[in-house]
């Protein structure tokens, strides 16, 4: 927890980063700069997933509607907030010679898509068209 | 950009047209929320949200562009800290802004 908390000191405290280790090749730190951006992409695609649900399905019920507008959107906002989270552990990592971090994000955020997809299939099949 | 130190891989272009995939992105996502505005009734609410959505576009923009120049030098430096943060930070405003226009 207390690694967690330094992470996020870290966010804040930018130049804290370039004080330990040395510097890594270039390259490897414009490979964790795309890792960083697909990450968002991955946020970006989600939110305007939220923003499609909400304009692009009128005719589902209010609360099934916002329901999984906001799934898709929380989903996108974690998704964002963790890709700078993975972004500066790499990079430390990178500077102290460790091994990159292991992660669960992956797997949480598919199984996230996952029940998404599936509630929208059901959605879609039993068709909730309540006003 | 010099030719005898280029990097093979490519690297700093890769990254470049990242930059260019992300900002594409996030100029889909601000259209839709500018289309969210323009839907929803009232006019100062609606302009505000406008503004805020724009504000949003506009900031990754800036970062993108700065990145994407920053790609032009032989050993580009890293990605700063900050500009991660405002890039994630205008992602989650747009996604603040749309839950907000769901209620």
């Amino acid at each position: 927890m207390s690694d967690f908390v330094r992470g996020l000191r870290l966010w804040f405290a930018p130049e804290r980063i370039r004080e330990e280790g040395d510097t890594p090749d270039y390259r490897f730190s414009l490979a964790n700069e795309r890792t960083f951006l697909a990450w968002i992409r991955t946020a970006l695609a989600l939110i305007g997933g939220g923003f499609a649900v909400d304009q692009f399905l009128p005719g589902l019920a209010w609360g099934v509607r916002a329901g999984l507008a906001l799934g898709l959107l929380a989903a996108g906002v974690l998704c964002a907030l963790r890709a700078v989270d993975h972004w500066v552990r790499c990079e430390r990592a990178m500077r102290r010679g460790e091994d990159l971090p292991a992660s669960r994000f992956p797997a949480l955020i598919s199984l996230v898509v996952a029940v998404v997809a599936v509630a929208m299939v059901v959605v879609v099949l039993f068709g909730w068209e309540g006003r | 950009m010099t030719t005898a130190e280029r990097d093979p891989g490519l690297q700093p272009e890769r990254t470049r047209l990242a930059w260019r995939r992300t900002t594409l992105a996030c100029t889909v996502v601000a259209l839709l929320a500018v289309r969210q505005a323009l839907h929803g009734g009232t006019a100062p609410a609606g302009a505000l949200a406008v503004a805020l959505s724009l504000l949003a576009w506009l900031g990754f923009l800036c970062v993108a562009h700065r990145r994407v120049t920053g790609m032009g030098a032989a050993r580009p430096v890293p990605l700063s800290p900050r500009h991660a943060l405002t890039a994630a930070a205008c992602t989650v405003a747009l996604a603040v802004f749309a839950a907000a226009t769901l209620f």
